[in-house]
């Protein structure tokens, strides 16, 4: 545990990607295979599940140091993290620990069934028993994710650095479904291993946004133009008569789109398509917010999916006919699925093509991209015809070219302290519009301004606090700011009656006074009919 | 609140600073007034446009150099000066060097006011020394249990540590501090055998002021002269303002280290993007409050800048009669804050 402290120790106190990648480097060629298994799985939010919920944490860590409860609670407002809270709070003890990293995970596991005086008399034992730093790792094993800044991508390359294992393979076999607590690392990164390979998907390849403009890139003729999707990035793996449904998040979700098992019946073993699962409520596409309701339920009601049926729409093929064609031009691999999707294609399956948008001028891609919101996508992506479907985010082959934002201009409300480095800062905002004589919350956002306006503004909430509830205050309503946001729809769920999608902050309006704010009626105008 | 006697406190909070009616004297005011008694010299404790200043001797110099030409009288610890029969007198607070807590006694009623202070001896400022009275306004900037500082020898060889290692891989080491107090107690603890020790400016003018009164080791002011050969691997002692401003280029390759008791906080670190943090301050963490508010043995509380209701709050459950009181100070925001937006122009 000492040394997987000292490494999250390490990565926390630096900035450059440099360091953080020989630090991780000399981590893996240091420590047991069980702990890197171990630390594999943590820094790739594999955590096992919270044996302890929070309430309680902050009780027993309340209990230990011995203030009362409110302050505890006070202190984890102003800290911002709750495993740092719990660490900074109880006093230190002088020694280190000598469990490993991989003896800790199981005790946190074995935890979960404990009585709640076990657990109580287990967290004691072990937080008075560490030292500030380990005393935080450890509680950040239960709570969640560090934050520390360590990509999957740079943990893959100091992964290679170690094993001398291509970078691209491991990504592969990092990927999908397995258990930390049974594999081994020999069997997770040193093997081949056939029956690993049915379900798992490829890394995905994410695009950045374009810089300047599309002219930029070269002739409209190197370049595959077809609409940004606003669904859920998945791909779509067919392998021995099997079905697997991925996210981008690398998470199975295979059970939340029952729609899909009608592929097996026509799409034949040893194909991957990459798509985007979008909602499509009488049988046109719909919006995010439509999407929500199906995103968070692990089953699906026949009510639901009557409601909200989904469909795939494809763009790309990774693998056909069990071969792995990632490395033919995206030309090639076009032409493959739409001959599959010609001769599949039914009104009934869900499976639609993503459209190739055909422009011989930058001109006409732009007035094409002018229509986004009417087909309700995000804007236009561009795709070199040459190129083959990389892994991670890269530059270059592949193009995001977003529609510019829609803005309002709205009144802060709330202000909340926000965590990690803005921790002790008031960064987390509610912004309201006007509703006949009255304020109405419409969204909140939390990026957007410079460190040094959000220290300014975190002062003036500081001097016009209204009221305190718990972590949130309310102020006097005064400052004006610009918000974005993606997309927009009618919601029943928000007191508006609006829903938006990514708002954020685009700029500090100081020379605008309340009542120029947008109203409720005016956001409204702008939900696509 | 019915409870009081209908009497008029001692000292009281108006618009310009705290207020002793009785002797028509302000302590640390915030806005120009006739008679003011000064704690130490931190920007938000003395600052420019009173008539008169009344400070430990120590302080003189320092304000002199912050101010310009006041009219200033120096006073000893422990000495008694009466102002229209109200007796004053000043005792070591421990914050920085020439620093004071106030007492005030009148009708046999003794007040004190805190200033900003510190109970750990840094080895610099004469230190701490708990004053009897009925009613303590006390600072209390780091008032909650999240704080904990440790011992100062740990804390500095820390630092040391990580300067040879800057050293041992060609990197000058730049440690950010605030220029009266913080970079002389550095500066005191700073292992010379490692290197030479540069400084900013501002520290170098600051702590000239400084060196009668202290055993400081030898510090070279960086100034356009200054070769970049010469500054390598070595230590450079620079206000938090010189961060990310042009003058640090010089500095490069470097590593920067920021000494504050907002270090504790991961996010504080990160927000102000500097490498190492450590966390050193001069003022007291959370037990430290609570012990010299014991010490003191007092009944009434009233709880200034800082994390001041929640502190109070916990003290009214520990029997105290603790109540908040609005003002201007800053305490070590000033280091972290508003400091650095004034240079961040330049």
């Amino acid at each position: 545990m000492e040394e997987f402290a000292a490494l999250i120790r390490e990565l926390d106190s630096t900035n450059k990607t440099t360091v953080k990648v020989a630090a991780l480097t000399r981590y893996f060629q240091r420590v047991p295979n069980k702990d890197k298994v171990w630390a594999i799985a943590i820094l790739s939010h594999r955590r096992p599940p919270r044996p302890v919920n929070t309430t309680l944490l902050r009780t027993f860590a309340a209990e230990l140091a011995n203030i009362p409860l409110w302050l505890f609670e006070e202190s984890y407002h102003i800290v911002g993290d709750l495993a740092e809270t719990i660490a900074l709070v109880i006093p230190p003890a002088e020694e280190s620990s000598e469990k490993s990293l991989t003896q800790y995970l199981q005790e946190i596991i074995d935890l979960k069934a404990a009585t709640e005086s076990d657990k109580k008399a287990y967290l004691h034992e072990n937080w008075a028993a560490l030292n500030y730093y380990e005393r935080f790792v450890f509680t950040k094993l239960i709570t969640g994710s560090f934050r520390i800044g360590v990509s999957q991508k740079l943990m893959t390359r100091a992964l290679s650095k170690a094993t001398e294992i291509d970078e691209d393979v491991l990504a592969y076999k990092l990927m999908g479904d397995w258990d930390p607590q049974k594999i081994t690392f020999q069997k997770l990164i040193l093997e081949e291993n056939e029956e690993d390979f049915l379900s798992k998907p490829y890394p995905f390849y994410l695009a950045y946004a374009i810089e300047g403009a599309p002219e930029d890139l070269g002739v409209p003729a190197d370049w595959s133009a077809e609409h940004k999707w606003d669904g859920i990035r998945s791909q779509v793996v067919i392998r021995n008569r099997e079905i697997f449904v991925w996210s981008r998040g690398e998470e199975l979700v295979t059970d939340k789109y029952p729609e899909f098992s009608a592929f097996l019946e026509v799409i034949p073993d040893g194909t991957v398509i990459d798509g985007e699962i979008l909602p499509f409520p009488e049988g046109n596409i719909g919006t995010f917010n439509d999407l929500q309701t199906r995103i968070g339920r692990k089953t699906v009601s026949k009510a639901l999916l009557k409601k909200t049926p989904v469909i795939l729409k494809a763009y790309d093929l990774l693998e056909w006919e069990g071969k792995d064609i990632r490395d033919l031009p995206f030309l090639e691999r076009r032409q493959i699925l739409e001959k599959l999707y010609s001769t599949v294609q039914t009104e009934a399956l869900p499976f639609h093509l993503s459209e190739t948008i055909s422009f011989k001028k930058w001109e006409e891609a732009t007035t094409e991209r002018e229509r986004a919101r009417e087909v309700k996508s995000e804007g236009l992506m561009l795709k070199r015809w040459d190129s083959p479907y990389l892994v991670g985010r890269k530059k270059g082959d592949w193009w995001k070219w977003k529609v510019a934002p829609l803005t309002v201009d709205a009144v802060l409300t709330y202000a909340m302290r926000g965590h990690g480095r803005r921790s002790n800062l008031f960064t987390d905002y509610t912004f309201a519009l006007w509703q006949d004589d009255e304020l109405v919350t419409f969204a909140k956002a939390y990026s957007g301004l410079t460190d040094a306006e959000f220290r300014q503004v975190d002062a003036w909430i500081k001097k016009n606090t209204l009221e305190r509830f718990g972590p949130v205050r309310s102020v006097t309503p005064q400052l004006v700011f610009e918000i974005a946001f993606e997309g927009i729809a009618e919601s029943s769920r928000h007191k508006s009656g609006v829903a938006t999608r990514f708002p954020r902050i685009l700029r500090w309006r100081q020379d605008k006074k309340i009542e120029e704010a947008n109203t409720i009626e005016e956001l409204k105008q702008l939900i696509p009919k | 609140m019915p409870l009081k006697n209908q009497k008029k406190p001692l000292l009281c909070f108006d618009k310009k600073g705290i207020y002793c009616e009785p002797a028509g004297v302000y302590l640390d005011p915030w806005k120009p007034v006739d008679k003011a008694i000064i704690t130490h010299g931190h920007a938000d404790h003395s600052r420019w446009g009173h008539k008169q200043y009344i400070t430990h001797h120590t302080n003189v110099p320092i304000i002199k150099h912050r101010l310009g030409e006041i009219e200033v009288s120096g006073k000893e610890y422990g000495e008694t000066f009466v102002i229209n029969n109200v007796k004053f007198s000043l005792f070591p607070a421990g914050h920085i060097i020439g620093s004071s807590q106030v007492r005030v006694e009148h009708k046999g009623e003794v007040w004190v006011f805190s200033g900003d202070y510190k109970t750990e001896d840094d080895g610099l400022a004469v230190p701490y020394e708990p004053v009897k009275c009925d009613a303590f306004i006390t600072e209390c900037t780091f008032g909650l249990p999240a704080f904990k500082w440790l011992p100062q020898e740990q804390v500095m060889n820390d630092i040391n540590t990580w300067w040879q290692q800057n050293q041992s891989e060609g990197k000058t080491s730049v440690l950010f501090g605030y220029s009266l107090g913080k970079a002389q107690r550095l500066l005191k603890f700073l292992d010379p055998s490692i290197g030479k020790i540069f400084t900013h400016g501002a520290i170098e003018n600051m702590t000239d002021v400084v060196r009668p009164f202290a055993d400081l080791p030898e510090t070279i002011r960086i100034t356009r002269e200054t070769k970049k050969e010469e500054i390598k691997g070595r230590m450079v002692l620079a206000p938090p303002s010189a961060h990310g401003s042009t003058w640090i280029r010089k500095m490069v390759p470097f590593e920067t280290g920021m000494a504050s008791g907002w270090m504790a906080f991961r996010g504080a670190r990160r927000r102000r993007a500097v490498d190492r943090g450590f966390v050193l301050s001069d003022h007291c963490d959370w037990q430290g409050l609570l012990a010299s508010i014991k010490a003191t043995g007092c009944e009434r509380v009233i709880c200034t800048h800082g994390y001041s209701e929640i502190f109070s709050r916990f003290l009214n459950e520990q029997g105290y009669d603790a109540r908040t009181a609005e003002t201007q100070y800053e305490g070590e925001l000033a280091e972290m804050n508003s400091k650095s937006e004034e240079n961040d122009e330049n």
